[in-house]
Parts: C-alpha cells; structure tokens; sequence
C-alpha cells in the first residue's frame, strides 16, 4: 500500500484538478448530447424503415443506449496525448519526473487515468440525467438511456468500465512516448483519433458493420474501449462471449503496459531534454 | 488600394507562413482528410447493413454530404480570424488596432488567416460528390453544375454567418464560445442526412432556425431531380440557398451590434 501512495496522490490531484474546468464540462456535454440527438434519430429512421431491422445482431433500443453510453463517457477514449506530457516535453519538464524517485511510468499512467476520469465522470452523470431520466419523464422512453437487463450484466459492466480506464490510459502511455521521441505531439494526435473512433465503436457499434469483419472487429484493442463494455451494458454482450470481451480487455491491457514499459526504458536511456 | 487587392496581400502573407512547416502542413491536411471521410464509412456500413432507408440510397447521402462539405470548408478557410477573436483580440486588447485602421473590421479579420489546411476537407468533399455520382450514376448536366455551384454558395454564406455569429457573441462573453461548433461540425453532420429521419422539431430548426437544410437538402434534391417527400413545392427548392444569404445578412447586423459593444481589455 505505501508502494501506491505517491501514484494514487498523483491521480487524486490530478483527478480534482480537471474537475474544476466547469464551463468546459458543460461545452462538451451540449456537444454530446446534440451528436448523440442526430446519431439516435438516424440509428431509428434505419430500424424502422428497413425490413432486415429484425434480424439485425442488435435492438435499436440496444443501440440507443449504446449511443448515449459512448456520448456520456466520450472522455474516456484515448483520443490524444495528455497535453500535460506534451507541454512537459516541450518545456523540459521531462526532466523533474526524471528525478522523482518514483517510477515515471506509474507516475504518467495515473495521471492519465485521473485526467480521462474526471473529465468522463461528470459528463456521464449529466447525460444519464437528461437521456436517462428527464427523457422518459417527458414520455420519451424510447429514446432514452435504460438500464443494464440484469443484475449480472451490471456487475460485469462495472468491472469493464474499470478496464476500460486501464486499456485507454496504456494506450495514452504509447502515444506520450511517442511525444517524448518525437518532441511535437500534433502529428501523433492526428495520427491516432481515427483509428480510435472507427475501430473503438465510437463512430458505429462495431455489430453493425458487416458480419464477415465481427471477428477481427472484436479481437482489436480499441473495442475494449467502447464497444465491449457498452454492449455488455446494454445486454448484446452476454454469457461467454461477455466474459470473452472483458479477458480481451484485461489481455489487451497487460499486454499495451508491457509494450509501454518496455519501450519507454529503452527511450529514456537517452533523452534530449528541451528547454532552457 | 482596393478591398480585393489588400486581400489578395494578406493572403499571400498566410500563405508564405504557413509554408515555412510543409511537412506539418502536409501531415495535417491527410489527416484531416482521413478523419473527415470516416463519416463515409458509418453511413457505408448502415446502408450495406439495412438497405435503403424510405428511398434514400447510399448515393443521394453522399450527395448531401459531399456538397456540405465544400461549402464548409470553403467557410473555414475564410473565417479564422472570427473564430479566434475571442482569445487573440478581445481578451488581448488588440482588437483596438482593428479598429484604429481604416478598413472595415470583418475585411481585416477575414486577412486576418488563410487556413489552406482546409483543403483535407474541401478534397473530402470533392471525393465524397464524386463517389455520389457513380454510385447514383449521376450526369451532370449544366444546370445541375450551376445549381450545386449556387448551392455551395450559399453554403459558404450561412456557415460564415456562423463564425461571424460566434464572433460577435464573443463581444458580450470575451472568450470565444465554442458550443458554436455544434451548429458548424454538427450542422454539417446532420445535413448528411434526408430530412425526413429527423424529428419535427428537429427539422423546424434545420430549416427556419439555421437553414441548413436550405443550402443542403432542398436544392440537392432540386439537383438530383427528385420531389421532396415531405412536400416542399418542386418550383421552391432551387432557390432555398437563399436563405444562407438571409442568415450572413442577419449575422452581419449581429456582428454590428457586438462592435458597437466593444469596450477595450487588456492593457
């Protein structure tokens, strides 16, 4: 426990430091929530204008949910680098994490984790307020956020979105070192956010894209960002498969920390510090 | 010196600038591209998924999106300087000098930027028309090429009566507001789509709120040949493009209102 400390101190900072930017939560939220409005009506003009609806391999009230799920914790993808690393590395602050005695890839991955939630948290309540509760108050239940079917898919639904924190902050650990190698984080930034939002199921829930790309869709890392969790919530995901998609999580994880780690010791054997 | 020439001044002044990075302007335009087509691949996926939707094909949605997206990018290309006015003018104080020089503040804020990274949008817009085009098998006629032309007119002309909106909001809040992206990036998004898959509501405010419907989906039906389902009368539909005209009118006595407002910051 006295191990964690320093890290946990770090994300906590961190964590209520994001939490205070009011004006930037409330301009995402009403971005959200207009994106998720267009995607929602479109979703149930396709569902109810086309005969092969019924043998789609989601309900269009799964895909409602999913959507506003994906908009509420929209925050939570890795779209791009921290910008506090970024700066860092412009700046030559690199050099003080460098000097800390605690391991600086722990130190950058709760920062990432802690900047991801607290940007994700208050959004995600806001838009379960309004697609959650005030909508179906309005009787507009059919287009709004319901609940997980069963208990079961709730509880592993919690465990997902845990994994999901720990997936997307080892990828944003790639790309801050790739920002370290290259000193300019615009190039990675543009580089990553389209695979992030085709392959995540940001764009589309990855279901529907056609059947013969299910496999491949499902064993990518990026779908354990939206599309698993999320499906597992809104019960598409059920039983084996579910459990499937959270070890793919888990795997996906494990596997982006040790690649990060190793990676990162290799680049830190000789860093150009910036600045001045 | 005329309004034309000292344009054509400033951007070449944008233009040598933006030079000096070829490669990050080169990284940026492809990307920009990229991200922009990925729309194409939700809309591809859905239609290879469900089939057509009340008519609507593949070919028509590409149509709507391919022209929204020229007229935006055009529009953006223009406007850099109302989008930042917020942070580098007002906040600053330097929207004084603006005011001290003897042009008009909109001509010297539209020199203030060329923004030729928007041509990864313009060229999105002008692959996605053409993939429209094979897969309706279009023939463009003359007419069609005058009436898409007009069309992205007053595209451009309501798109940049909203950056000029978000810019003379930006007179009252001195920070530049942007929840605005909703109506411009989201406006875009919902003009890909037929306005029938939307709420009433919804289309209320795409046609008489901000008329975004006007430069996209009526004269893309007008162009395409096809009545409007919802019951526009045919006769009206070419000449919905007006409107974008109408809006950069009713943004221009915004914007007046906001100038007349200014109080200086900064020191």
């Amino acid at each position: 426990m006295e191990l964690a400390r320093p890290y946990v101190a770090a994300f906590s900072a961190r964590f209520m430091l994001v939490l205070q930017y009011r004006a930037a939560a409330v301009a995402g939220f009403a971005t959200q929530c207009w994106w998720g409005a267009i995607k929602v009506m479109i979703y149930a003009a396709f569902y109810r204008a086309s005969p092969s609806a019924a043998s789609a391999p989601m309900t269009l009230a799964q895909v409602i949910t999913y959507t506003w799920l994906a908009q509420g914790f929209l925050a939570l993808a890795p779209w791009t680098t921290d910008p506090d690393i970024a700066l860092a590395v412009r700046s030559g602050a690199v050099s003080f994490d460098r000097l800390r005695p605690v391991d600086t890839y722990s130190l950058w991955y709760a920062r990432a984790a802690a900047w991801m939630t607290s940007r994700a948290v208050p959004r995600a309540a806001l838009m379960f307020l309004l697609a959650g509760i005030i909508l179906p108050v309005f009787g507009l239940s059919e287009w709004s956020w319901k609940l997980p079917p069963t208990l079961a898919q709730a509880a592993l639904f919690a465990m997902s979105l845990v994994l999901v924190v720990a997936l997307a902050s080892a990828v944003v650990m790639i790309l801050n070192i790739a920002v370290v190698v290259t000193l300019n984080e615009r190039g990675v930034n543009y580089l990553l956010s389209p695979f992030t939002v085709v392959l995540s199921g940001n764009l589309l829930p990855l279901a529907l894209f056609p059947d013969w790309m299910h496999r491949l869709l499902f064993l990518q890392p990026f779908a354990g960002i939206v599309d698993i969790p999320f499906r597992i919530y809104s019960g598409n995901l059920e039983g084996r498969e579910a459990f499937a998609g959270v070890g793919l999580q888990a795997l996906w994880t494990l596997l982006l920390v040790a690649g990060g780690r190793a990676w990162m010791h290799r680049v830190m054997q000789r860093l150009d510090i910036q600045g001045g | 010196m005329n309004a034309l020439r000292l344009l054509r001044r400033y951007m070449s002044a944008s233009v040598k600038a933006q030079m000096q990075y070829p490669g990050s302007m080169a990284m940026i335009v492809a990307g920009q591209f990229v991200t922009t087509m990925l729309d194409l691949v939700a809309i591809w996926a859905l239609f290879s998924r469900f089939g057509s939707v009340d008519g609507w094909r593949f070919g028509d949605i590409a149509m709507f999106f391919g022209l929204v997206s020229i007229s935006f990018a055009i529009a953006d290309f223009l406007t850099r300087g109302f989008d930042v006015l917020g942070t580098e003018f007002i906040k600053t104080g330097n929207f004084d000098r603006i005011l001290l020089r003897p042009r008009t503040t909109t001509l010297q804020l539209i020199g203030h930027d060329f923004r030729f990274n928007r041509a990864g949008r313009l060229l999105q817009g002008l692959v996605v028309t053409i993939i429209g085009t094979q897969s309706l098998d279009f023939h463009w006629t003359a007419p069609a090429i005058a009436l898409a032309l007009w069309t992205i007119a007053g595209g451009v002309a309501l798109f940049v009566g909203l950056m000029v909106i978000q810019g003379a909001l930006a007179f009252w809040t001195t920070e530049s507001l942007e929840v605005m992206n909703l109506l411009t990036y989201g406006g875009v998004q919902a003009a890909q789509f037929p306005l029938g898959v939307y709420e009433k509501w919804f289309r209320n405010f795409l046609i008489f709120v901000v008329p975004i419907a006007c430069v996209a989906y009526f004269p893309v039906l007008a162009i395409l040949g096809k009545p409007d389902p919802l019951g526009a009368p045919s006769w009206l539909l070419p000449f919905t493009p007006l409107a974008g005209f109408l809006f950069f009118g009713v943004s221009l006595l915004a914007w007046r209102a906001g100038v007349s407002k200014y109080t200086s910051t900064g020191s």
